[in-house]
């Protein structure tokens, strides 16, 4: 039981918005389509919801084909990054509109709408209009109106962009559990690789119209399968360097080096890519095995209790992201440290090696 | 005590000057000549408000505002609905936007009277195109001149050509700037196209169209260029809206204590007619 995606491709004129894509969203959990703005997650999900006619490929809904099938005829519902609410209607009125259109007997509509208006905390706005809540209450309205509908399929679409952060992280943790249960597919775009990391399930890691990665968050977290899914799924960007192998050591080109041990061990002598997540590198000693990697600090910055250090390290502008508040002087050398066992090894192409 | 700021004034004094020059100015030597009567070598006699009960209750008044309220509220009833469906039948993107919106606007961009006179030619039953067209190749009985009903029906079409684009504007303005998700969410939601007009269209719709029947009212209301020159008031009285009457009063006959407190009483309709309908329609959004 499934939404699956089979050789899915969107073009517009001469541009391809969406290359060929194959995905199977399970029901009950929450998928994931991580990228940045741009990489086509909007796109995507306006195929799968219908709104956009494929250009090859099919849909399938639970092995049944629902290409070309209008969005009207589907049960699905979706949440946008803006409010999108019927504006002379009140939050009842809302809610229930897709009931009212779908014709449900009075009393089991608004039993629904209630039950969904519990859910999010809009019992007492239920007979006020949209321009008479925040921002918050207007996009909880709109994911009312998708929870009552008890569609198939859910397709948030950043729906947490426009809130402030506080409102965005308490809306955040209720989500899971606002859909758990209902056996709906849900489809969550999000440009934030903390958010997949949090909402759990399974996700799709997209770049320039393609879907680079697909699998349980945890999981392709862990091992991407290119430099670009290393790429898209870390933020800050993740830390790369032209590195070489020469025996059983790597080699940074400007000095530093490692004895390549795990997987990397197998690997053939020659040029390869290092990656390192920013929270890897740390400002302090970490262990007996640490590396050691000197440069130059340029810019520095401190969110909350982290901080972080962007530095000139031969060619390459490394970034450290740790924890606490740690006096970085701009311009002066500064000794960084890095475990080579959370280095991820790429060939020059971009495939995972190691 | 608060100090006030009394430079204030000067910011609003070019406004106060200008506003006193066009308007207060010459309206109040409107109210001098209303309660005036006036002879010749500009002797002028006290009259109290005789002229304002003399136009009350005159026959030719209440004619002359009976056709004035038939001819607004017909051009009301065509150009609003008509206005509203070209302009959801207008492309939203791509290359025939622009064609479409300077189409719209050319009839606005063309002076009054030019309007009333090319219409005038153009419905000449002898060497006009759509009256010549009207009675020799489709034979209908059709002469503007002669037939009240026929002029009537020039001028509403004359005023539909003319005024329809600016309703189509005003709805396309208000149509372009609904955001895409709205319409998605709607198709989303199953709606029917008539759902998606109720809903979301006219709603968003609203504030553009307030402004455009207002708009249309009071021009229609003060109409006096396009018909003078079409029909000139004709056949006998048949179109003589009030203007066209307050025109012949005033400088026809020089009568110009009563046609002074016709225009006030003229003047106070538009601006009750204007503020009701301005409150009734924006009163939702305060509360």
């Amino acid at each position: 039981m499934a939404l699956e995606l089979r050789a899915v491709t969107k073009r517009v004129g001469q541009v391809t918005h969406i290359k060929e894509t194959t995905l199977k969203l399970e029901r009950g959990r929450f998928n994931v389509l991580l990228g940045e703005t741009g990489s086509g997650k909007s796109s995507l999900i306006k195929l799968m919801a219908g709104l956009d006619a494929v250009s090859s490929g099919q849909i399938l809904m639970d092995g049944k084909d629902v290409t070309g099938m209008s969005p009207q005829r589907r049960n699905i519902s979706l949440v946008h990054q803006f409010f999108v609410n019927y504006p002379h209607m009140t939050v009842f009125e809302n809610i229930a509109s897709p009931l009212r259109v779908a014709g449900l007997p009075k009393a089991e509509i608004a039993a629904r709408v209630e039950e969904a208006a519990d859910l999010l905390q809009l019992r007492p706005m239920l007979n006020r209009r949209p321009h008479e809540l925040s921002g918050g209450q207007q996009q909880r309205t709109a994911l009312a109106r998708a929870i009552a509908k008890d569609a198939e399929a859910v397709f948030l679409d950043e729906p947490l962009a426009n809130l402030d952060y506080k409102l965005r992280e308490e809306l955040r943790d209720q989500l899971p559990e606002l859909f758990a249960g209902r056996g709906a597919v849900v489809v969550y775009a999000t440009s934030e690789p903390a958010e997949a990391l949090m909402l759990g399930g399974a996700t799709a890691l997209m770049h320039d119209g393609h879907v680079t990665q697909f699998g349980p968050t945890g999981e392709i977290y862990r091992k991407p399968n290119s430099l670009i899914s290393a790429r898209v799924f870390s933020d800050p960007p993740i830390n790369t360097a032209r590195v070489s192998k020469r025996g059983d050591r790597m080699h940074l080109s400007h000095g530093p080096s490692w004895p390549a041990t795990g997987a990397a061990a197998a690997l053939r002598d020659g040029d390869y890519i290092v990656a390192i997540r920013p929270h890897h590198v740390s400002p302090m000693p970490i262990g007996d095995d640490d590396v050691a990697l000197t440069g130059t600090v340029q810019i520095t910055e401190l969110s909350g209790s982290e901080s972080t250090a962007h530095f000139q390290m031969g060619e390459d502008v490394w970034v450290s992201l740790s924890p606490g508040v740690h006096p970085y002087r701009v311009g002066e050398d500064h000794t960084f440290h890095m475990d080579p066992t959370h280095c991820f090894y790429f060939a020059p192409d971009g495939a995972f090696v190691a | 005590m608060r100090k006030v700021n009394q430079k204030g004034w000067l910011f609003v004094l070019p406004v106060v000057i200008l506003v006193a020059f066009n308007a207060l100015v010459p309206m109040m030597t409107v109210v001098n000549y209303s309660v005036q009567e006036t002879f010749g070598n500009n002797q002028f006699f006290w009259h109290g408000l005789g002229w304002f009960q003399d136009i009350l209750r005159s026959e030719r008044f209440h004619a002359a505002l009976g056709r004035q309220v038939l001819f607004t509220v017909t051009i009301l009833l065509i150009e609003v609905p008509l206005g509203i469906a070209i302009a959801l039948a207008m492309p939203r993107k791509g290359f025939w936007v622009p064609v479409c919106l300077v189409t719209m606007a050319l009839p606005m961009l063309i002076p009054w009277n030019v309007v009333g006179a090319m219409w005038n030619i153009f419905a000449l039953p002898d060497i006009g195109l759509l009256g010549y067209f009207l009675n020799h190749v489709l034979g209908i009985d059709y002469n503007m001149t002669r037939d009240p009903v026929a002029a009537w029906i020039t001028i509403i079409v004359m005023d539909v050509w003319h005024w329809t684009s600016l309703v189509v504007l005003l709805c396309y303005a208000g149509l372009v700037s609904i955001p895409d998700a709205y319409y998605q969410a709607a198709r989303i939601d199953g709606a029917s196209n008539w759902a998606v007009f109720r809903h979301i269209q006219l709603p968003k719709m609203k504030h553009v169209l307030t402004i455009a029947v207002l708009l249309r009212f009071m021009d229609s209301f003060n109409i006096y260029t396009e018909p003078f020159v079409l029909t000139g008031g004709g056949p006998g009285n048949s179109t003589t809206l009030l203007s066209i009457d307050l025109v012949k009063m005033a400088l026809g006959q020089f009568d110009l204590g009563p046609a002074a407190a016709m225009s006030l009483i003229y003047f106070s309709i538009t601006l009750l007619v204007s503020w009701l309908f301005y409150t009734l329609m924006t009163r939702h959004d305060t509360h």
